[in-house]
């Protein structure tokens, strides 16, 4: 099996530095006592501070179950979550001091309509009592790094989905988590954007230096963006096997034509046909 | 780019401005044909007045300090009723839109107060509160806030899953969740509510006066058809028409104030 020479140990993280994100025996159970559903088996997980991990698989593999948990808005039926060495979960109550770590990004971009792009990306500061004028230039800096300078006054629904998903990151990162935590980020977009998403998302991790987690079902999404692929396997979700991405940084669109990021595609895509 | 920037009030502009034409125009026409048919019917100023001695009598209701009186009394009982209407309704709504059970619990009563012929309420008002504006007041609150409660409930059961997915991992408390999220969601939902709700309030007080009172502009329609007036009965009903409409729009108002971000405040 050719995809085995590339299989690590599921727990190994980066050797030496300790995990910002440290998931011990983590499953999750759904429904009633008659008919329960597995979403997900005893997981264990590192993730080294500054990694970007990728969470692969098929619908049902659990991957977004697992993601929602490490983002505080699933409680795990057993097992641990330890985010930058502080449990996550007690008795099912989520921890502020754990979750203030976290920035989280939807599939789709949730800005609130009534607000605009600027009230948008300073909201979490506006909650945290942040003074108007230093939270107004933190939310500039921030629409910066993002690009989407000139934008501050207007309302969401007057910019595009790429931009709009722009604003969001923003927004993820305004109180200055060490982690961001993407459900499909880019799932909504069409294939053009999607690529220069990614690209953006690449230099956007390489100046903050943010541990990031990204769920896709896209195998090449994967692999362009990703230090480590975990492959996840559905009924119940599981880890099925760890992937290293060994391309230099910063990687653009046409590593994807090359042949060793065509044949780790097509060892992902055949792992995935085996255990769907 | 361009297209996607461009707001829904640029790419209505045209059908925006119509109605500045084709309403006068209407009104003209439908005026004409009263005329004309009054003159050539040769039906009794009794039956139907002419629009001409409408209208004299109208602009003669303008210059007499009793319509004016009647027409305060019967703002004041509309605005008054319409608060408390806002009042329940919108808090009432807040609250059950998130509490299940209680909506359960409450829903029954709720629609009673509304199956219940309300006009026939009225005497009980008057034998409880009088003949002053007390009973007025009430028969528009309970008019106006129904159409409020349930718009309010329907704002705040809107509200997005991504977008309390957000408010989560933002680690907002629930105070903040309810003031930035489920208010800020139903405010369309409430203004639209409301845009009901005034009318119902005019409708109420109107009817209020109309059963039982000596003053506001429901007790002006009876005296008038008491004494056979029925020029001053149809100035007396557009007075009322076009006070419905100032208080219809002024609602309306609120859209481009308060929810300048929603679609409807573009209409």
């Amino acid at each position: 099996m050719s995809f085995a020479s590339s299989v690590e140990t599921p727990v190994a993280a980066t050797a030496g530095a300790a995990p910002i994100i440290k998931l011990s025996g983590v499953s999750k159970w759904y429904g009633t006592r008659d008919k329960p559903v597995h979403a997900l088996a005893e997981t264990d997980l590192d993730i080294a501070p500054g990694e970007l991990v990728v969470l692969l698989g098929p619908s049902g593999c659990g991957k977004t179950t697992l993601l929602r948990m490490i983002g505080g808005l699933l409680d795990p039926t057993q097992g641990r979550i330890d985010i930058s060495g502080m449990e996550l979960w007690k008795n099912g109550e989520r921890q502020g001091n754990a979750v203030a770590n976290l920035g989280m990004v939807f599939q789709d971009a949730n800005l609130f309509p009534w607000l605009t792009i600027e009230e948008n990306v300073a909201l979490p500061l506006k909650l945290r009592g942040v003074a108007k004028a230093e939270r107004q230039a933190r939310a500039r800096e921030l629409m910066d790094l993002v690009k989407i300078t000139g934008f501050e006054r207007r309302w969401p629904k007057e910019l595009s989905g790429g931009m709009r998903q722009r604003a969001a990151i923003a927004r993820a990162l305004s109180y200055g988590p060490n982690i961001l935590l993407m459900d499909e980020p880019f799932g909504a977009l069409d294939a053009m954007t999607r690529d220069s998403m990614n690209v953006e998302l690449q230099r956007i991790w390489q100046e903050t230096g943010k541990t990031i987690i990204v769920v896709t079902h896209s195998i090449s999404e994967a692999v362009f963006l990703a230090d480590r692929i975990v492959l996840l396997s559905p009924r119940p979700g599981r880890i099925d096997s760890i992937h290293p991405v060994p391309f230099p940084r910063p990687r653009g669109l046409d590593v994807q034509t090359s042949a060793e990021f065509q044949s780790l595609v097509k060892t992902l895509r055949h792992r995935l046909a085996e255990v769907e | 780019m361009t297209d996607a920037l461009a707001t829904p009030a640029e790419r209505t502009s045209r059908t925006r401005y119509l109605p500045w034409i084709t309403t006068p125009a209407l009104v003209l026409l439908l005026v004409l044909v009263w005329h004309y048919y009054t003159v050539i019917s040769g039906i009794s100023a009794f039956i139907l007045p002419s629009p001409l001695k409408v209208w004299q009598v109208w602009v003669g209701m303008l210059y007499s300090p009793r319509a004016w009186s009647h027409t305060l009394t019967t703002i004041a009982s509309t605005l008054l009723g319409f608060f408390f209407g806002m009042l329940v309704g919108v808090g009432l709504g807040l609250v059950i839109g998130r509490i299940r059970w209680l909506e359960v619990t409450l829903n029954p009563f709720i629609v009673a107060t509304q199956v219940v012929p309300k006009v026939a309420l009225i005497p009980l008002f008057v034998v409880w509160f009088g003949f002053g504006m007390t009973p007025k007041v009430l028969v528009a609150a309970v008019l106006s806030f129904f159409p409020i409660l349930t718009n309010t409930v329907l704002g705040v059961k809107s509200v997005e899953s991504g977008h309390r997915d957000v408010m989560t991992s933002i680690n907002a408390t629930r105070l903040q969740t309810f003031l930035q999220l489920d208010l800020r969601n139903a405010l369309p939902y409430i203004i639209t509510g409301m845009e009901v709700g005034v009318v119902l309030a005019i409708i109420g007080t109107i009817v209020g006066e109309y059963l039982g009172g000596s003053a506001g502009l429901g007790y002006m329609l009876v005296s008038e058809m008491n004494s056979y007036q029925t020029d001053g009965l149809f100035a007396v009903i557009i007075h009322m028409t076009i006070l419905g409409f100032v208080f219809y729009f002024a609602t309306g108002l609120l859209r481009r104030f308060m929810i300048p971000w929603h679609q409807s405040a573009h209409a």
